[in-house]
C-alpha cells in the first residue's frame, strides 16, 4: 500500500512536470517580425517590441532585418505553399505591388487598430496615409538632402540648386534609380510641382527630364543602399547628396558632422506593416499590431529615430530623443519649418510606368 | 575474346562452388557497380536538386506565361477564335467574358497578376486593370462593351486586344526578346527597342569585356605569385601562402569597403598622391564609382582562384627540366618560354576558366564600387529578381549569360582542350 502510494506520488509528479513543461512550452511563443534592421529595428524594439514583451510574458519577439528582399521573399514563401514570416514592415510602394498580387492581406484599419485617444476612428486618424487596402502605416520618412557645410560656398537653398553646379561645384549623391530624380529633375527645370506626373506622362516631359539630369550627369555619385549617402558626406567623397531624412538626423547629430539638411521638396514616402497571405500566428500578429500602432507607441518611435509618425494623433506626443535630450519634432520631415515645400509620390503612377521608365532610366545610366 | 570461345566449347569454366565463372564474375561486377553509384548518390543527388533543378526551373520560367490564361480563362479561349486582322474589336461575347473574369480576379485577388505581367509588355496597364476590377463588379448586365469602354477607353482600343491576345498563351517569348533589346510592335512583329530603352545587350559585351580583362589582369599578377610560392623554400612560401589566402577567408564586404577607402577621392591613394606632388588637389583620380572600381576590387577578390591551381600545378613541375634546357644552351627566356610555361598551361587554363566564370556572375562589388560604367549584367539580374519583380526577364536574362558561358566553354574545349586543365 506505501509502496503504491509512493509510485503513485512519483508518478504525478512525473506527469505534472511533463505537463508544466508542455505548458511553458505552449505560452512561449516566438513571433517573427521583419523590418530593415539597423537604427530603424532598433527604435521599433524600444518603442514597441520592448514594452510588448513586458505586458504579454508569453511572447517573444525575434527581429528579421530582411526587409529589403522582402517583395521578392514573400512571393517566393508564397510560390512555395509556405509562408513562415506572420508580419513584415515594407515601404508603401511595395506594400501595393504585394496587395496587387494578393500576396498580402486586406485589412479593416477601423477593425483591428486602436481608435486615437478621442475616439476617432484608426481610418481617419492615418488618414490618407492608407495608400492601399493592404498597407497599416507606420511613418513618413523623407528622401532630401544634406550637404557639407564646409565644403560648399554658399549653401543649397532649393533643389534648383542641386542641379547648379556653378554656384555649387562638386559631386552629388542621388539615388540609383528613376523614382524621385525625375520628379526633381523636372521641379529644377521650372515645371509646376502639381504637373509633375502629366508632363512625366509624354514621351516629351520624360526627355527633358533626362535632359535636366544630363548637365549633372558626370558630378552624381549614384547610391543603392541608405548607409552610402552618410558615409560619401563624412568622406567628403560628395557635397551633397540624397538619403532618407533619419540618415542625416543621425549624421547630423549623433555623429556631429558638419552636415546640414536641405528640405526643399523633400519626397515624402510611408512605411508600415503587411500581414503575408497564409502566415502564421494570425491571431497574435493582430494582437501585436493593435498595440504597435496605436497612438502612443508611434509617438515613441520618435524618440528614437526622426522619422514622422503615421497617426495625426500621435504629432502632440512626440518628446525628446532618448539619448541626446534634443527636441525632436523639429526633426521631423513633417514640420511645418521643414515642411514648406513637400512631395508625396504618386503610387498609382509609378506602378504603372515603373517597368519602362527604369529601362530608360538604366539606358540613360548607361549612355 | 578467342580464348573464351575455344574454352565454352570444351567445358564451362566454374568457381570452387559449382557456378559458372562468366555468371560469377559478372555478378562481383554488378555488386561493384552498385557499391560504386551508391557511393557517388549523394552527390548525383544533390546535383540534381540543387544544380539541375534550378537551371530547369529558370529555364522553364523564362518562357512560362500560364497567368494570364489562368486568371482570364473565360475570355482567352474566346479570344483565339478572334480574328484581329479585319481592324474590329472582339465581339460582345468576349466582353462579356472579360466582365466575369474580372469579378472573379478581383474575389480572387488575381487580377493585380496580370495587370503587372502586361505591364511589363506596356506601361499603363496596371493601373488599366487595377481600376477596371474595382469598377467592373459593378457591370451587372450588357452591354458590356459599351460598359467596360465607358470604365477606360483603352478597351476600346484595339491594341489592348492585340496585346492581350498575344500574350495570353502559356509560353512567351517576350523575355527572351527583352533581354536582348527587342520587343513585339503593336502588329505582333519583332523589332528592336526604341533607342533610349537598349541596355541589356551593352551590358552583355561589358560584362564579357570586363570579366575577360580581370582575367588578364588576375594571370599577369597571380604568375609570379605562383612561380614565387612554388618555387621559394617550404618555411616561406608557407608564410606566403597565408598571404594569399588570408584575403580569401576574409568577408567579401570588407575586402570591397577596404577598397573604398583606399580608392576614393579623398582615399588613401590619392591623398599619398597628393602628397607627392604627383597631382594636384584639384584633379584626384576617380578611380572608384567607375569601371576602374570594379576591375580593381574584382582582380584582388578573384586573384585566389587564380593563383591556387597555377601553385599545384606548377609545384609539380621538376626544377631539373629548366636546368636541362639551360645546359643544353637555351637563354633563360628560351627556357622559360619553352619548357616552364607550356609545362603551366593546364593551371593557367583552370585558373583562367575560374575567374572569368566567377566574375561573369558577379554583383555585389560592382553594385558598391561599379558606379555606373561599372555596373555589370548580375546587377540588372538581381535588380529584376528583388526590385521589379519581373522574374520572366530574370531568368531569361540568366538563362542568355548560362548559354554565353557554355559557348565560351566549348570555344575552349576547342582551342586548348578541356582534358588539357588541372585544377589541382
Amino acid at each position: 500500500m506505501r509502496n503504491l502510494t509512493i509510485r503513485t506520488l512519483v508518478t504525478v509528479a512525473a506527469v505534472a512536470t511533463v505537463c508544466a513543461g508542455v505548458a511553458l512550452a505552449q505560452t512561449q511563443l516566438d513571433l517573427v517580425v521583419v523590418s530593415w534592421g539597423g537604427a530603424y529595428t532598433a527604435s521599433q524594439q524600444k518603442a514597441y517590441h520592448d514594452p510588448y514583451m513586458a505586458a504579454n510574458p508569453g511572447i517573444k519577439i525575434i527581429n528579421d532585418d530582411s526587409s529589403a528582399e522582402a517583395v521578392a521573399k514573400i512571393r517566393a514563401m508564397n510560390e512555395a505553399g509556405k509562408v513562415t514570416w506572420p508580419l513584415v514592415d515594407v515601404v508603401a510602394a511595395d506594400a501595393i505591388s504585394l496587395c496587387d498580387e494578393g500576396l498580402v492581406e486586406p485589412v479593416d484599419h477601423d477593425a483591428i487598430l486602436a481608435a486615437a485617444p478621442d475616439g476617432t476612428p484608426a481610418s481617419e486618424d492615418f488618414g490618407e496615409m492608407i495608400v492601399s487596402e493592404c498597407f497599416i502605416p507606420q511613418i513618413v520618412y523623407s528622401t532630401t538632402f544634406g550637404y557639407r557645410t564646409d565644403l560648399v560656398k554658399v549653401p543649397p537653398k532649393t533643389i534648383k540648386d542641386v542641379f547648379d553646379l556653378r554656384k555649387i561645384p562638386g559631386k552629388r549623391a542621388l539615388e540609383k534609380r528613376p523614382i524621385g530624380n525625375l520628379e526633381w529633375a523636372l521641379i529644377a527645370d521650372g515645371v509646376d510641382p502639381d504637373t509633375v506626373y502629366d508632363v512625366l506622362e509624354t514621351e516629351a516631359g520624360v526627355k527633358r527630364a533626362f535632359a535636366k539630369l544630363d548637365t549633372i550627369k558626370d558630378q552624381v555619385v549614384w547610391w543603392t543602399q541608405g548607409a552610402q549617402t552618410p558615409q560619401l558626406l563624412a568622406d567628403g567623397e560628395v557635397v551633397m547628396g540624397s538619403t532618407y531624412n533619419g540618415r542625416l538626423f543621425s549624421l547630423i547629430e549623433e555623429k556631429k558632422q558638419p552636415v546640414a539638411m536641405m528640405w526643399d521638396w523633400q519626397m515624402y514616402d510611408l512605411d508600415g506593416w503587411v500581414i503575408p497571405k497564409g502566415g502564421p500566428h494570425r491571431k497574435e500578429v493582430l494582437k501585436y499590431l493593435r498595440f504597435a500602432t496605436d497612438t502612443q507607441r508611434l509617438a515613441d518611435q520618435a524618440k528614437y529615430i526622426s522619422y514622422g509618425p503615421a497617426r495625426a494623433s500621435s504629432a502632440p506626443f512626440v518628446g525628446k530623443h532618448a539619448d541626446l535630450g534634443i527636441e525632436m519634432a523639429p526633426h521631423m520631415p513633417t514640420a511645418p519649418a521643414n515642411a514648406t515645400n513637400t512631395f508625396l509620390f504618386n503610387y498609382e503612377w509609378w506602378a504603372d510606368h515603373r517597368d519602362e521608365l527604369n529601362e530608360k532610366f538604366n539606358a540613360w545610366l548607361a549612355r | 575474346m578467342a580464348t573464351s570461345g575455344t574454352t565454352s566449347t570444351a567445358q564451362t569454366l566454374t568457381t570452387a562452388d559449382g557456378t559458372p565463372l562468366k555468371v560469377s564474375l559478372s555478378r562481383a561486377e554488378r555488386r561493384n557497380r552498385i557499391r560504386a553509384l551508391l557511393l557517388v548518390a549523394p552527390l548525383f543527388l544533390f546535383i540534381i536538386v540543387f544544380f539541375l533543378v534550378p537551371i530547369g526551373d529558370m529555364l522553364f520560367r523564362s518562357v512560362e506565361n500560364r497567368v494570364v490564361g489562368e486568371v482570364l480563362h473565360r475570355t482567352v479561349p474566346l479570344l483565339a477564335m478572334w480574328d484581329e486582322a479585319n481592324g474590329e474589336l472582339p465581339s460582345e461575347d468576349v466582353f462579356r467574358a472579360l466582365v466575369e473574369d474580372f469579378k472573379q480576379g478581383r474575389e480572387d485577388r488575381t487580377i493585380g497578376k496580370v495587370g503587372r505581367r502586361m505591364n511589363y509588355e506596356k506601361s499603363g496597364m496596371t493601373s488599366l486593370f487595377r481600376s477596371t476590377a474595382r469598377k467592373a463588379r459593378r457591370i451587372e448586365q450588357g452591354p458590356f462593351k459599351e460598359a467596360l469602354i465607358k470604365i477606360n477607353k483603352k478597351w476600346g482600343d484595339i491594341k489592348t486586344w492585340q496585346l492581350l491576345k498575344r500574350e495570353s498563351s502559356a509560353l512567351t517569348l517576350s523575355y527572351y526578346l527583352a533581354s536582348v533589346d527587342m520587343r513585339f510592335d503593336d502588329n505582333g512583329k519583332v523589332v528592336r527597342q526604341p533607342d533610349d530603352e537598349q541596355i541589356y545587350i551593352k551590358l552583355f559585351i561589358r560584362t564579357l569585356n570586363l570579366s575577360a580583362l580581370i582575367t588578364v589582369l588576375c594571370l599577369a599578377l597571380g604568375y609570379p605569385i605562383s612561380y614565387l610560392l612554388a618555387t621559394l623554400p617550404a618555411r616561406t612560401s608557407n608564410l606566403l601562402m597565408i598571404l594569399v589566402l588570408l584575403p580569401f577567408w576574409t568577408s567579401l564586404l570588407v575586402r570591397t569597403t577596404a577598397w573604398i577607402a583606399l580608392l576614393q577621392k579623398e582615399g588613401v591613394i590619392n591623398d599619398f598622391l597628393v602628397a607627392l606632388r604627383l597631382i594636384g588637389d584639384e584633379n584626384r583620380l576617380a578611380m572608384i564609382h567607375n569601371a576602374t572600381g570594379t576591375v580593381v576590387a574584382m582582380t584582388h577578390i578573384l586573384l585566389p582562384f587564380m593563383v591556387l591551381p597555377l601553385y599545384s600545378v606548377m609545384k609539380n613541375i621538376p626544377e631539373s627540366h629548366v636546368r636541362a634546357a639551360r645546359s643544353l644552351g637555351a637563354t633563360p627566356f628560351t627556357a622559360f618560354m619553352r619548357v616552364y610555361l607550356p609545362n603551366t598551361v593546364p593551371g593557367i587554363g583552370a585558373g583562367a576558366i575560374l575567374v572569368f566564370i566567377i566574375a561573369i556572375g558577379y554583383y555585389i562589388t560592382p553594385a558598391l564600387v561599379g558606379g555606373v560604367s561599372g555596373t555589370l549584367i548580375g546587377n540588372l539580374i538581381a535588380y529584376h529578381m528583388s526590385t521589379s519583380l519581373n522574374w520572366g526577364l530574370a531568368a531569361a536574362l540568366g538563362s542568355v549569360l548560362l548559354a554565353l558561358v557554355l559557348a565560351l566553354y566549348l570555344l575552349y574545349d576547342k582551342v586548348v582542350g578541356i582534358d588539357n586543365m588541372k585544377m589541382g
